[in-house]
């Protein structure tokens, strides 16, 4: 089995506090493998420190066999490991036109261009506007990302992560704090994505966990508590324990 | 050498005296107020006018000039200040820088544009002979006030009400408002004091630094630094920041006259390519 | 699959028309080239304004495009500045064109070395580092007097015929036609790359450097990059001063220039290039209108045009004049937005 993304004992402790435990992760190609835990388990720290925006305390962190421990999070991203952020991080004051095409003009290596305009490739254009389409976007494409309803200022933020053509995306809670009727379209869209990129889904909502993920690891206190497949997750006690009192979201 | 080093600790108390309040206001309120050095000068003006042309007695000076800044310092608080802390600081730097051009060019026009000097009492003129060196009487004054201030305000921190208050509204000003502190005026009172102080040290350091109109832009740079470099989550930080400005920028214009305030600015931009949270702020800074 | 044609046919419209040039943008540019033959008594002014205009948009690049805020941009300015009046005095190089270029080259020197500075550490440090340098330029230039000419400025600098050809003349006529030249070949330059994938990748670290480096851009990098591009501008702006003033002083690196600066670009608004030209325009002409009310005291005018902007907000004023500028198409809208927004959205 092939690993895409792989951790080798990942500590990272903060003033006294052990935020990563010990933790040795393996993330096979082209898996749908889900990370949950309570609140605090440490989930997202793990994120950062994949994603290059923490610097782990000690251990390594493999992206198909090459050690990226010590890359800044712009050259992981040039690599192949993309993430979404839990609260989106968009830029407010460019259109989803000019987001994706952004990214997909940083990925073809043309971002130092300053004398081209932007927008006067016609391939560029034609992958950008595919993309957005992909993603519903293609109403909205020259509205302000501010103006834009939360749902899909959330697809924007997926739609971007794809544009930049990862190996491994790592999606952290996609549908939070998206209402009710624009939830759908989000979990089609991650249902949708391409079946050659690897994703680590961080989720919650164990609905979406359970109909999306092929492998769960169960994270907690910032180490690897428990690790199998959907079903072997969700009959062991352990879990329902660790889970006890926690109010586990309906979709 | 002890003359450089007393020099550069009665210079830096005096810096510390003066930029304690910037240091507290940029910590308390997250605003960079360059017009600092404004209050400070109003407070040595004060002084001269009254000491020089009104015959009041010098001791009595140093105290009023304290309260005239802290009163000058309260009213712009409440009418101008408290109009620009949710700004972006680039807003907070053009209305101060404005507010410094305005106090220059209005203390120009009223004073004149030359220096003054306050007229020190005879006894604090001259020098003390200390095991065969001399320290300037006037230097020793100024080290011993400040001395006093600094363990005043460390107390006022430390053990009072209003200290807790304000080192809670310093912490996280969401909770302490939610513990009901009223926020507000700890504000206005803690700015008021600032300028208080800095009101005090324009008084005290006229003799030494020079006072004209320029005042607060000549030295908005040396406040700055004392307060980068000392952070601004306690009183100690400047205050060590301070001492090693003073003594520094003394012993860099005595033994390397040619480069002058050149050490004080290198000293400056090496901390901050090292540190740039200052040497001695909390690992977590706003 | 492929998308639609028409989708892609709109996308590649909008975004040609965000770069277009604007109808009152070449009114602007007619009037000021004609102001060459209709403002001919006019002509000293003109050329403050422009390479004042020049040096206000280099600041426009590192404050409205990237977000940096510089307390000592005249540092750039006055290497450039006296790297000019230098070159012209030891005749080291005669032709004013090439020593224009020189100096911008050490300003961007310059610029390039102390752009690491501003890559870490919040505003007041950026702010702190910016004025550093700047203030240690202004000391080295008075300590080293014998070169610089010290407190009484460079003396004795004759500045050559430009290409050899053109006499500098004393009511500014050829020197007008050199700094607009100069100022409108720069302009296009930056007009282009601020609309090009590099200037967009600029605004998205302005906006969000968390999720610009999250895109895969090196955020440092590109700061650097187009500080020393800025640099370069205002070195530029510092030797069209010093050469058609033939004169330099140690003034040129000091606060109140970089203040002065500041003000200009805040005044026209900064993020959409024309602020810092129009910001010059207006200065320069409340500048000499209030010279001559209170000659020595104009600085208090300054804080108080600065203290009331800040006060009234600067969003209220674009939105008095912004049914004015609608009536410029598409880029008042990205006009109106980078007003708005001249802080980075995280909001402080």
């Amino acid at each position: 089995m092939p690993v895409a993304l792989e951790t080798i004992n990942l500590i990272k402790r903060f003033s006294g506090i052990v935020a990563s435990n010990n933790v040795s992760l393996q993330i096979a190609k082209g898996a749908r493998h889900a990370l949950i835990g309570p609140n605090g388990a440490g989930k997202t720290t793990l994120i950062n420190l994949l994603t290059g925006v923490l610097k782990p305390t000690s251990g390594r962190i493999l992206l198909d066999g090459e050690d990226i421990s010590g890359l800044s999070t712009h050259e992981r991203v040039r690599l192949g490991i993309v993430r979404t952020f839990q609260i989106n991080q968009l830029f407010n004051d460019l259109t989803p036109l000019e987001t994706v095409g952004l990214a997909v003009s940083e990925r073809r290596g043309q971002g130092l261009d300053w004398w081209r305009i932007v927008g006067s490739r016609p391939d560029l254009v034609s992958e950008v506007v595919e993309i957005l389409e992909r993603f519903n976007l293609n109403d909205v494409i020259d509205k302000r990302t501010a103006i834009l309803p939360y749902g899909k200022q959330r697809l924007l933020e997926i739609a971007v992560a794809i544009a930049c053509r990862p190996r491994v995306l790592l999606l952290d809670e996609p549908a939070a704090g998206v209402p009710e009727d624009e939830r759908h379209e989000i979990l089609a869209a991650v249902a949708a994505l391409p079946s050659d990129v690897t994703v680590l889904l961080i989720e919650h909502d164990m609905d979406i966990v359970f109909s999306f993920a092929d492998r769960i690891s169960v994270l907690v206190n910032g180490a690897l508590f428990v690790e199998g497949s959907p079903d072997e997750v969700a009959r062991d006690d352990r879990v329902k324990a660790v889970y006890l009192g926690e109010e586990v979201a309906d979709a | 050498m002890l003359t450089i080093i007393s020099d550069g600790i009665a210079y830096g108390m005096l810096l510390f005296v003066l930029a304690s309040g910037l240091s507290v206001t940029l910590g308390l309120m997250n605003f960079i107020n360059l017009a600092h050095g404004s209050f400070a000068m109003a407070g040595g003006y004060i002084t001269v006018i009254l000491v020089n042309r009104l015959g009041v007695p010098f001791f009595a000076g140093l105290p009023i000039a304290f309260l005239a800044s802290a009163a000058i310092g309260f009213l712009f608080e409440r009418t101008l200040y408290a109009h620009v802390y949710r700004k972006p600081h680039l807003d907070q730097v053009l209305f101060t820088i404005g507010l410094v051009f305005m106090s220059v060019a209005a203390t120009d026009y009223v004073m004149g544009s030359s220096q003054v000097f306050v007229q020190i009492p005879h006894y604090l003129q001259g020098q003390f002979e200390f095991a065969g060196v001399g320290i300037g009487r006037y230097r020793l004054l100024i080290i011993v006030l400040c001395g006093l201030l600094t363990i005043a305000l460390q107390f006022i921190l430390a053990k009072t009400r209003f200290g807790s208050r304000l080192r809670a509204a310093v912490d996280d000003t969401r909770v302490a408002r939610g513990l009901g502190i009223n926020v507000n005026w700890v504000f206005s009172l803690t700015f008021a004091f600032g300028s208080g102080l800095a009101g005090l040290g324009g008084a005290l350091g006229a003799e030494i630094l020079g006072l004209d109109p320029t005042f607060p832009l000549k030295y908005m740079i040396y406040f700055l630094i004392v307060v980068t470099v000392g952070g601004t989550s306690s009183i100690t930080g400047p205050f060590f920041a301070s001492l090693l400005l003073g003594i520094g920028d003394v012993a860099g214009k005595y033994y390397v006259p040619t480069l002058g305030s050149f050490v004080i600015y290198t000293i400056m931009i090496v901390v901050l390519i090292w540190r740039p949270q200052g040497l001695f702020a909390r690992a977590a800074s706003r | 699959m492929p998308p639609p044609p028409i989708a892609v046919r709109i996308a590649t419209d909008w975004l040609h028309a965000r770069a277009r040039w604007q109808p009152l943008e070449v009114l602007f540019w007619l009037a000021a080239f004609a102001a060459i033959w209709l403002l001919r008594d006019r002509h000293l002014i003109l050329t403050e304004i422009a390479w004042l205009g020049l040096f206000a948009l280099s600041l426009d690049l590192i404050l409205g495009y990237a977000g940096i805020i510089s307390l000592g941009h005249a540092a750039f300015f006055g290497v450039g500045a006296y790297t000019a009046a230098l070159l012209a005095k030891y005749n080291i190089v005669g032709e004013p064109v090439l020593a224009m270029l020189v100096a911008g080259v050490a300003a961007a020197v310059l610029g390039f070395a102390t752009s690491f500075l501003v890559l870490r550490g919040s505003d007041l440090t950026r702010l702190m580092v910016t004025l550093g340098v700047a203030l240690v330029l202004r000391e080295l230039a008075n300590r080293y007097g014998w070169l610089t000419g010290g407190a009484d400025g460079l003396q004795g600098v004759t500045i050559k015929p430009l290409l050899g050809v053109f006499d500098l003349d004393m009511f500014g006529h050829t020197g007008y036609v050199y700094c607009l030249t100069v100022l409108f070949i720069l302009f296009v330059i930056a007009r282009r790359l601020v609309n090009s994938p590099f200037g967009l990748s600029l605004m998205s670290v302005k906006g969000n450097p968390l999720r610009a480096s999250a895109i895969g851009i090196s955020v440092d990098a590109r700061l650097v990059a187009i500080y020393t591009v800025a640099a370069a501008y205002a070195g530029i702006a510092g030797a069209l001063l010093a050469q058609t003033t033939a004169f330099a002083s140690l003034e040129v690196f000091s606060f109140d220039r970089s203040a002065d600066l500041l003000l200009v670009l805040i005044i026209g608004g900064a993020g959409y290039l024309y602020g810092g030209l129009i910001g010059a325009i207006i200065f320069k002409f409340m500048q000499d209108y209030l010279s001559e009310l209170t000659p020595q005291y104009w600085p208090f005018w300054i804080g108080l045009v600065l203290v009331v902007i800040v006060l009234v907000g600067r969003e209220r004023i674009s939105s008095w004049t912004a049914p004015i500028r609608r009536l410029v198409g598409h880029l008042s809208w990205r006009m109106m937005i980078r007003r708005f927004t001249l802080s980075p959205d995280k909001g402080h």
